[in-house]
């Protein structure tokens, strides 16, 4: 929404503060000011002048010189336009002024440009003749202006007055953010209405009187109605005799400034009323509406309509179609049609103020792939009352600019009118939201401020049509506190029954995920959740994998972002391959984000969203550090049992030989690996990679914060080595169960410090050795105890085809 | 005899004298002092010495091995001491090499920026909940005052899975989840992603976070709110930090606010970070509707609450100074080492 000042003070009379001044209150009463543009910026010394004599400059032949009488003297000027004669009054820019922009209309240089005497081809020239370009504005906004040239000022001018004052440029033009709830406001009439309220000044809107002749429009024109609830209301009058012409300047100034190029009296008026009032409003040519009727009702399936602008559109039975006796002539709240628009012969014309259903417009004007100014109004839901209003003022101004002649009489189809609500006054419920001690009756001015009128028999302010938000007692609250102002509401803290704060167990849990993988130097990645269905085969995931049985998402960015994600692989993946072709060193990264698993197909619930805990690195280390990492998350989260690494994981992305599933007593909690080096290549990591992925709800079941002190031991240890000759085939994890399952009480650990394979060890098998500790918490070990446990372990060892080394 | 220890100490004492090494004076004691050493021959030879005069004898025999091991302990201690000085001396390092550091990870700018906010509103007394991400349109809208074809619907940008069920476009779902449960009061904060179909640019990403804050209580009220979020904003972006709230509009509260801070930069003077405007703007809020809290199964009469929302991804842009968006989901590392 673009507003000029001007406009705004027409209906704010008593409004005199300064762009800034508007700025700031405006936004701090809820019209918030994104920002404005002065149009007499850089527009400095510029009078009217008047043309007394030109003569040739004697050495050029494109300049002339020109003498040119500014009020209190006579300048000489040299210029090179060619559209001046003797006796035209034109902007002129003294010696030491400023115009805004160069004769080219090019973009405006922020200091603008100074002007200054000086000689041209000899001659000199003190002053300049302005474009409308060199005045900031365009041949688009101001159309009598020459397409290029002086602009000529009108004859009556008076010499030596201030040429911007005459041109309107004197002037602010306003850009706001209005919230979607105050439709009201997407008018100058709703804005003046604010502005009026805000800075305690009367609000004078325009006064709409009777227009029209003798005659009756019934007589001309037959309206129906189909469905009157996408249309609540249609009011239609008519002009007849029209005479276009341009609109007068005053109009044509208000609409340039609001961004609207100035065409002709007839749709200048309706583009006027659409912004003084929010009300859109529509033209056609009475001589092409078959049977002179119309019938508003929704299309059929199927139906195209040409728009006018010239572009085919397809409809269906849900869009609303302004209909004739015979054909469309426009869809409803959007856009009229071709063949009824107004053109140079028109001769009589009926105006269309309509009132359609806002949910419908905006629908429809997705399907046709057709926004314009008026469905954007629609769309938010009009005000049916305002519709007659607009349509008289329109009617009005048709007689004002002698532009027709206005048949008598308005059609008015509007079975049910709407009538304005009414809200219970309770000020002591609004200060008990608001914190604040207002009295009754200020709350009360604020209200008659913005046309809430106080029904003190009922004891209910009554809310006008115009303001549908209005609706319950907060809403009432609101107004009182924007006009009481929000920076004079006190501040406070809660007060009231004290609340425990804390994060979820999940959250902590999370924390120390976060503090593991940092300290071993893995730095936090963010990825997107959705990703492309391609990743699969990125990431060799077999066809018929349930990784593949995706939550898909109906309108995505694109297919590279179209599927909820179930493994968080490629996400880190893609992450490395960033830094690997940025060669980036020794990259380790981790990430805590959910995946998202369908329960079913098509998803009746909510998918399971899993938490993920992912590591991966390239560069310096192995498996076994990941591991390490792994199993110090375990340590830092109360998981003391061993978990079991099962290298029958079956995950087609890892190294077939490098990878484990995680099963802590029973349970799958995660996975880790070296990544497949066809995967790697895939992702262009040139490097081994490895990852490892901790299901957190799996895993989180087996955590526990509880610590408990068992004592330092007070008896010595008994260390034992054992070196061992092993089937290449055994895992050390096999080992160690058995130590474990037999090591018995007094077993306190064990460690593995040497695993060999080569020329001193027979094919087929490896060395490797443990050093076992054992002690007991209430004596010092007899060596037959030690003996009697290791001969256990050693027996075990045995089964699994394993010799002590000689 | 006398003579003879005298002989015996004067030796030792000139021995001890011209020692340079530890192992010299190590030699001398075994020597004169050790079992086998001189003295302790002396001792031996008791036996010939008459008894009456063994005591005597004795008495100069200690007496002799007492100044022999006070010089030899001297010695050694000026010898030791000597050696440490040396040997500091040698071990004298550049202290301007560089530290030998434990290669720690680093935090991303979001969960740090995260973590503060948690921090303050902890503090004061906030549980931190979460809630799905994949979520029913009912949640996301409809209980949250935005029913089917609301035009705010059109402002978000939302992506659907089906009909009921979507990427939720913001965190209030977690404000009604959590009223649902019915238990009261309430003082809530809900981080997490949200999702609206933003084509990724410098300052747009289809994918962001929030944290929505919700307190519910009896007699909370506008001035709560304020007081609330200046505290917040002052912990959060320094105590000279000063607030303005904004008219504003949300379907789910009313009044509703936008809430501005001095800018950080300038100190609300105006520069180029602000736009020059001095200020910035950092969250939504509002009081409540009352439609939301009935729907909610609250009500309106005896209850009262205030909600607010942050942009993470913007509390992180602005406090850090990242100028482009896209570096959060990039995981370069040159840029996460930087926090």
């Amino acid at each position: 929404m673009n507003t000029p000042l001007s406009w705004i003070k027409a209906y704010v009379p008593d409004l005199d503060v300064t762009a800034q001044e508007y700025t700031d209150a405006m936004t701090l009463t809820g019209s918030k000011v994104e920002g404005y543009v002065s149009l007499d910026k850089n527009l400095e010394k510029i009078v009217v002048g008047q043309i007394l004599s030109i003569e040739r400059h004697p050495d050029a032949d494109k300049l002339i010189i020109c003498q040119v009488h500014v009020g209190a003297e006579t300048v000489q000027i040299v210029t090179g336009a060619s559209n001046v004669k003797t006796g035209d009054k034109v902007p002129v820019v003294l010696d030491g002024g400023k115009v805004a922009g160069g004769h080219d209309g090019g973009a405006l240089p922020e200091e603008g440009i100074r002007i200054k005497k000086g000689k041209l081809r000899g001659i000199e020239s003190c002053g300049m003749m302005c474009s409308i370009e060199e005045l900031g504005s365009t041949n688009e906004m101001y159309p009598e202006a020459p397409e290029s040239g002086i602009y000529i000022l009108p004859e009556d001018t008076e010499v030596g007055a201030d040429a911007i004052e005459v041109l309107g440029l004197h002037d602010s033009v306003f850009e706001y953010e209005i919230t979607s709830n105050r439709v009201d406001c997407y008018s100058v009439i709703g804005i003046a209405r604010e502005a009026a309220a805000t800075f305690c000044k009367p609000f004078l809107p325009p006064v709409v009187t009777a227009t029209g002749n003798s005659e009756d429009i019934h007589d001309y024109l037959k309206i129906t109605v189909e469905d009157s609830h996408l249309c609540p209301r249609y009011c239609a009058r008519m002009v007849k005799n029209i005479k276009l012409a341009p609109s007068p300047a005053w109009m044509q100034r208000r609409l340039a400034a609001c961004g609207i190029r100035p065409i002709n009296n007839i749709v200048d008026i309706t583009n006027y009323v659409m912004e003084e009032y929010g009300q859109p409003m529509h033209a056609f040519d009475y001589d092409l509406l078959a049977n002179h009727e119309i019938i508003v009702e929704c299309a059929k399936e199927g139906d195209t309509f040409q728009t006018l602008d010239e572009q085919e559109r397809k409809l269906d039975s849900t869009i609303l179609m302004i209909n004739d006796g015979e054909k469309a002539v426009g869809i409803a709240g959007i856009m009229g049609g071709e063949n009824s628009k107004i053109t140079d012969e028109v001769k009589t014309m009926v105006f269309e103020s309509a009132c359609f259903d806002g949910t419908n417009i905006r629908l429809s004007s997705k399907k046709v792939g057709l926004r314009t100014d008026a469905s954007g109004k629609f769309e938010k839901g009009l005000d049916p009352n305002n519709a007659e209003e607009a349509i008289n003022r329109a009617c009005q101004l048709i007689e004002e600019l002698g532009a027709g002649e206005v048949v008598g009489s308005m059609i008015d189809v509007y079975p049910e009118k709407r009538e304005g609500k009414r809200l219970p006054f309770e000020p002591e419920k609004m200060n008990r939201l608001l914190g604040t001690e207002i009295e009754a009756e200020t709350m009360l001015e604020y209200f008659k401020k913005l046309d809430l009128e106080y029904d003190k028999a009922a004891n209910e302010i009554l809310i006008p049509t115009f303001r549908q938000d209005l609706v319950c007692m907060a809403d009432l609250a609101e107004e009182v506190a924007r006009f009481f102002g929000y920076d004079k509401i006190p501040v406070s803290l809660p007060t009231g029954e004290a609340t425990t704060g804390k994060l979820s167990y999940k959250l902590r849990i999370e924390e120390v995920a976060r503090e593991v993988a940092e300290f071993s130097g893995f730095s936090q990645g963010m990825t997107y959740s959705f990703e492309s269905p391609k990743v699969f085969d990125r990431l060799l995931i077999p066809e018929d994998s349930p990784l593949r049985v995706t939550v898909n998402i109906l309108n995505p960015l694109g297919e590279d972002f179209s599927v909820m994600r179930t493994s968080p692989l490629h996400g880190m993946l893609n992450s490395l391959s960033t830094n690997y072709n940025r060669r980036n060193k020794n990259v380790r990264l981790y990430e805590l984000a959910n995946i998202y698993l369908p329960k079913a197909l098509p998803l009746t619930e909510l998918p399971d969203e899993r938490m993920q805990f992912t590591l991966g690195f390239y560069g310096d280390g192995d498996f076994f550090d990941m591991k390490g990492v792994i199993e110090e998350f375990f340590d830092k989260t109360g998981m003391h049992k061993r978990p079991h690494y099962d290298p029958k994981s079956g995950k087609s992305f890892l190294h077939p030989g490098r990878q484990a599933n995680i099963i802590y007593d029973g349970v799958t909690i995660g996975y880790l690996g070296e990544v497949h080096p066809e995967v790697a290549d895939n992702y262009k990591i040139g490097d081994r990679a490895y990852v490892a992925v901790i299901d957190m709800p799996s895993m989180i079941p087996f955590t526990s914060f509880d610590r408990k002190y068992t004592g330092i031991a007070k008896y010595p240890a008994v260390t034992r080595d054992i070196s061992m000759v092993v089937p290449k085939e055994i895992l050390v994890g096999q080992i160690e169960e058995i130590i474990e399952q037999r090591g018995g009480k007094i077993l306190e650990g064990y460690e593995l410090f040497d695993i060999y394979e080569g020329t001193q060890i027979l094919a087929g098998y490896k060395s490797v050795a443990y050093s076992i500790t054992f002690r007991a918490g209430d004596h010092t070990l007899e060596e037959q105890e030690v003996l009697a446990v290791m001969k256990k372990i050693l027996n075990g060892l045995q089964g699994l085809g394993i010799e002590l080394r000689a | 005899m006398k003579d003879q220890l005298e002989n015996i100490k004067q030796e030792a004492l000139k021995q001890i004298e011209a020692s340079d090494a530890l192992e010299k004076l190590n030699d001398i004691k075994v020597a004169y002092l050790g079992k086998k050493g001189e003295l302790t021959s002396v001792l031996k030879s008791m036996k010939d010495v008459a008894p009456e005069d063994r005591p005597k004898v004795g008495q100069m025999v200690n007496d002799a091995r007492a100044v022999i091991e006070g010089k030899l302990e001297a010695a050694m201690s000026a010898l030791q001491k000597k050696a440490r000085e040396e040997q500091l001396k040698k071990e004298v390092i550049d202290v301007t090499l560089p530290g030998k550091r434990n290669k720690v990870g680093h935090t991303h700018p979001n969960t740090i920026a995260l973590k503060e906010v948690e921090r303050i509103f902890v503090g004061m007394g906030y549980e931190v909940i979460e809630g799905p991400e994949v979520e029913y349109d009912s949640y996301n809208f409809e209980k949250l005052n935005i029913p089917k074809n609301h035009p705010a619907r059109d402002e978000q940008d939302t992506f659907y899975i089906s009909d009921n069920i979507v990427l939720r476009s913001q965190t209030s779902p977690v404000q009604v989840r959590t009223m649902e449960k019915g238990k009261l009061p309430i003082r809530m904060l809900a981080p997490g992603r949200v999702f609206r179909s933003d084509e990724v640019d410098a300052t747009h990403s289809p994918s962001f976070h929030q944290i929505e804050g919700l307190v519910i209580d009896k007699n909370i009220t506008f001035a709560d709110l304020k007081g609330t979020l200046a505290e917040f904003a002052r912990e959060l972006f320094g105590e000279e930090t000063k607030v303005k709230f904004r008219p504003h509009h949300f379907p789910f509260t009313e009044p509703s606010a936008e809430m501005d801070v001095t800018c950080f930069k300038c100190g609300g003077k105006g520069c180029r970070f602000c736009k020059g405007s001095g200020w910035i703007e950092i969250l939504g809020c509002g009081m409540v509707h009352p439609n939301v809290l009935t729907m909610s199964g609250i009500d309106p009469n005896e209850y009262s609450g205030f909600a607010f929302g942050v942009g993470l991804e913007r509390i992180a842009l602005l406090k850090y100074e990242i100028d482009d968006m896209r570096l959060l989901y990039e995981n370069d590392i040159r840029f996460l080492k930087q926090f």
